[in-house]
């Protein structure tokens, strides 16, 4: 099976944001049978089976994630043989007016250098008046209990997604979304997949821009819905965890983590 | 009399600073905002949101961090709460 992994930016950007969007990027010969295989539904393997005991090979969920990009990206962010935690179908009438609370899935979860991984996929084109997810791009290293942010309706920067049909999103565990209320005359269909990692997820992408400028603009980056001062500790909690991952415990950006943890003449 | 609530969350705990993020609860019933259903804030400071006639309420305690976790992120910190009645 061809994989295309990704790169180190592409990895620090999801450090960064929580998540990692793969626009169009499934088939429209899948696409095209996906309704149908949704609507029939798909057994629910039991939690933490392994993937290929999950879906069997041809099955519609094997293809999806066998596709070159998914596998790639899947590879490179839980690394080889996840287990499937768990996937549901998410289908929003229309004109469905309620919307899910803002929050995160599962119970509080503090990892710092380890992380699960939720696919979602969206088989048709979803515009505007359908809702589609809300994704609240940087809050996954922000501790919260699945949806005690409900009082949350809008942050700035916040993605209301649109996206051509096929698209596929990986995210972090701890981020904050919601699905929005669909106000279109058609119905909304989603899959969703969690994976657990089975290996130690330290260097399991494309490394050979590991020094790239890129990556620490990446992991730099503020959002447009961070207080001024919790900004800082965000940057500094996404070197933490660009540690774990790169196992280098010298990055740094702006020497904030160096500086913090300097105890000269003392041993470590 | 109806309530109309406005909560604010703010860059910093200063209430004329930038809006970050914000909700709506209306008592009235006419409107019903929900979770994402806007992209622009209804104002850019707790202050615009005082002169355009919002009473402030309630705003958050400055609370110092618990030892051990003063690197821990959270729930948004700088909340502020106004109503209108109507």
């Amino acid at each position: 099976m061809r994989t295309t992994l990704l790169t180190s930016a592409q990895v620090a950007g999801f450090v960064a944001a929580g998540y990692l969007r793969l626009d169009g990027i499934v088939p429209d010969e899948l696409n095209d049978q996906a309704i149908d295989v949704l609507e029939a539904g798909i057994p629910r393997p039991a939690y933490g089976t392994p993937v290929a005991q999950a879906y069997p090979e041809g099955s519609f969920a094997r293809r999806l994630i066998e596709l070159p990009a998914v596998a790639g990206a899947l590879h490179s962010l839980v690394g080889p043989d996840p287990t499937v935690d768990h996937h549901a179908v998410h289908v929003r009438e229309p004109r469905n007016g309620h919307a899910q609370p803002l929050h995160a899935d599962a119970i509080i979860d503090t990892r710092m250098d380890a992380f699960d991984v939720q696919l979602m996929y969206y088989p048709r084109e979803v515009t505007a008046d359908m809702g589609g997810t809300l994704v609240v791009p940087g809050s996954h290293l922000r501790r919260i209990n699945e949806s005690d942010t409900g009082r949350y309706q809008n942050l700035r920067g916040q993605t209301r997604l649109t996206c051509p049909a096929g698209t596929v999103m990986l995210l972090h565990h701890g981020i904050w979304h919601g699905g929005r209320r669909n106000d279109s005359d058609v119905r909304r269909y989603m899959f969703k997949i969690r994976f657990n990692p089975t290996v130690p997820q330290v260097r399991l992408w494309d490394t050979s821009d590991l020094d790239d400028p890129a990556v620490a603009a990446e992991l730099g980056r503020r959002f447009p819905w961070y207080e001024q001062a919790t900004g800082r500790l965000e940057v500094h909690n996404r070197v933490r965890m660009w540690r774990a991952l790169t196992n280098d415990p010298s990055f740094d950006i702006e020497y904030w983590t160096t500086r913090v943890n300097n105890r000269p003449g003392r041993v470590a | 009399m109806k309530q109309q609530v406005l909560v604010l969350y703010l860059a910093t705990s200063a209430l004329d600073a930038e809006v970050v993020g914000w909700s709506r609860y209306d008592g009235t019933g006419r409107t019903e905002p929900t979770a994402g259903d806007g992209d622009e804030p209804p104002y850019e400071t707790g202050v615009e949101a005082l002169r355009d006639g919002w009473r402030l309420f309630q705003a958050s305690q400055l609370i110092p961090p618990y030892p051990g976790h003063e690197y821990d992120t959270s729930f948004m910190k700088h909340e502020f709460f106004f109503e209108k009645m109507s």
